[in-house]
């Protein structure tokens, strides 16, 4: 336990170094929030008893997802993991007694976190000033508050677990630009990144909900404000977990089959 | 003890043309071609050895470095170090040994140097009091007083080259595999490398297996030599073997003024550029007195050496005679 403790420690301190990136990241999420608030109320002002959301809600869901934007977003892959798969210093990795995808997952999770652990304070105090409707408000209650907190968790891992498998399928591919294309788009779709779920039509909704990427972002932030409760909620809950079950294990089972034909690229 | 019976591994390569037009074909059509990396290699070695394992580029020293380290599974063939086979017990397997690849690094690159030290404790469960020791012992044999505290992109090679050996000693591994350890380094950092090479070797008793192009190295450290090319074991010897073998040879160097020189019975000319000329000399057939009268009389020299084959020489000749 001790030594992913250390990975997961040496990971955050060294990722704590890059302050400039931390501050260019709080002003575009800043930039962002506004822009997007600023479009919905365009939408709401014509007629708002039409939207799925009520406008403070969408606000908390907006500001949530720019504080924590590092902790969700697919895309954000680990370009250092895939470098090592491609110039071949997964050598160094191999050669430690730890599991490859243990090391990989626990390294992905500290990334994660010291960065939105730079970003999320400035956004988060910014959006709790903000005059009403357009500010970061206080959770719906407070078991809305500790399900947010585990969701989160579990969202956290989701979102991990998935990118997991594209760093497996590098070792395959040799170029995670196509799937991160993919992901970056359609995944971030799929997620609620650009547009929060229940806004999708409802029969594209019912099928997205089912998909994993409806238990990354969309689940936590929703609770929070109030949005999805009682039985729906369970269930989000209850697909969440059988979501992160079944990648964690696709993950491991694929990772074990990959590394017995790798091939340490380069010399 | 590490022993390798008849490995083999293939590896799969993509090839094509050059130009855009062949480009787009690998698009639909890919052609591979098979290398076969290492046929049927062999080989034990015992606890405590020092062995240089040497070949050409592309002979499989790498390959099968990383065979028996764990990381690379052959295609057929047995190997058993210490009673576990590495590909099949990778974990347990590579908590007894260290790696150092010369051409990568394991120090995190934003961080100080002794945070990758801590990581690699917390990693191989070295206790405190052992890691302390080693890393005293380490830092005063590689004269790492000064750096350890540096983030490693701050590092001239030199100096990681250093912390990346130190870095695979925290946990006491019985053997060390090192794969070109020496690459790139000036003569200072290298007779540093090998001294502490040595050290090891003899202090903790540590099987150290080296690859290497630099035949210094060799020469200054190992006492065995595998020799690999296209494959496939070539020789398996000691160095004083070897030269044996070939120190009937001698070579002549010399400067000229003018002249022309004939080659007679037992001398050989190798090269020969504007007044610098090389010859091999078969001490069997003539005696390198004679050879040097024989070679003053055709010309007016201005300069001149005699040496026995040194070991890059014994490489070289070993490659022809091999013809790989």
């Amino acid at each position: 336990m001790k030594q992913y403790l250390s990975l997961f420690r040496i990971r955050f301190t060294n990722n704590l170094q890059y302050r400039a990136a931390a501050y260019a990241g709080v002003a575009t999420q800043f930039f962002w929030g506004f822009m997007e608030l600023l479009l919905y109320r365009a939408f709401y002002r014509s007629d708002s008893a039409n939207f799925p959301m009520d406008f403070a809600q969408l606000s908390s869901y907006i500001w949530l997802q720019q504080a924590f934007l590092t902790l969700f977003m697919v895309w954000y892959l680990d370009s250092e993991i895939m470098q090592t798969i491609t110039n071949g210093n997964i050598a160094y990795e191999l050669s430690r007694p730890m599991d490859l995808y243990s090391m990989w997952f626990i390294k992905n999770i500290s990334a994660r976190l010291s960065r939105a652990f730079l970003r999320c304070v400035p956004v988060l105090l910014f959006a709790a000033f903000l005059p009403k409707p357009y500010s970061l408000s206080l959770p719906h209650d407070f078991p809305a508050f500790a399900l947010f907190l585990i969701t989160s968790v579990l969202a956290l891992f989701t979102v991990v677990s998935f990118c997991m498998l594209v760093y497996i399928s590098t070792f395959y591919t040799m170029s995670p630009i196509g799937i991160r294309v993919v992901a970056s788009s359609l995944m971030e779709f799929l997620s609620g990144a650009i547009i929060p779920l229940p806004f999708l039509p409802d029969g594209i909704r019912r099928i997205v909900d089912l998909t994993p990427f409806a238990s990354m972002q969309n689940l936590p932030l929703r609770i929070y404000s109030g949005n999805i409760a009682g039985a729906e909620m369970v269930r989000g809950i209850l697909l969440q977990i059988f979501w992160l079950l079944t990648m964690l294990l696709i993950g491991r089972l694929w990772m074990k089959k990959t590394l017995k034909k790798v091939v340490i690229q380069g010399g | 003890m590490i022993e390798l019976r008849n490995i083999c591994k293939t590896f799969r390569v993509a090839k094509r043309n050059a130009g855009f037009g062949e480009a787009l074909k690998a698009l639909f059509r890919k052609e591979y071609t098979y290398v076969q990396a290492l046929k049927n290699v062999s080989f034990s070695i015992g606890d405590g050895e020092m062995i240089g394992y040497i070949g050409p580029n592309g002979a499989g020293k790498s390959s099968t470095i990383k065979i028996m380290s764990g990381i690379l599974t052959p295609d057929s063939g047995e190997c058993v170090i210490n009673g576990l086979t590495p590909w099949k017990n990778r974990k347990e397997h590579v908590r007894h040994i260290g790696v150092v690849f010369g051409q990568r690094s394991q120090l995190w690159w934003d961080v100080p140097v002794i945070d990758s030290f801590e990581l690699i404790r917390d990693i191989y469960k070295v206790d405190g009091a052992r890691y302390k020791r080693n890393l005293d012992e380490l830092v005063a044999m590689l004269d790492l007083a000064e750096i350890v505290r540096t983030p490693a992109r701050q590092l001239s090679l030199g100096q990681r080259m250093r912390c990346e050996i130190a870095a695979s000693l925290l946990h006491d591994p019985a053997i060390l595999f090192l794969d070109e350890p020496t690459i790139g380094l000036d003569a200072v950092s290298k007779i540093a490398v090998r001294t502490f090479i040595k050290r090891i070797n003899k202090e903790r008793k540590t099987t150290v297996i080296l690859t290497t192009h630099d035949m210094q190295d060799i020469e200054a450290l190992t006492e065995r030599i595998l020799l690999l090319g296209r494959g496939q074991i070539l020789l398996d010897g000691s160095l004083s073997d070897l030269k044996k073998r070939i120190s009937e040879y001698k070579t002549i160097t010399l400067d000229y003024i003018s002249g022309y020189f004939q080659e007679t019975e037992g001398i050989s000319l190798q090269s020969k550029i504007d007044g610098h000329a090389v010859f091999r000399i078969d001490t069997k057939m003539i005696s390198v007195s004679d050879a040097i009268s024989h070679l003053s009389r055709s010309a007016d020299i201005s300069d001149i050496s005699v040496v026995g084959a040194s070991a890059e020489e014994m490489v070289v000749s070993l490659y022809e005679e091999f013809k790989i």
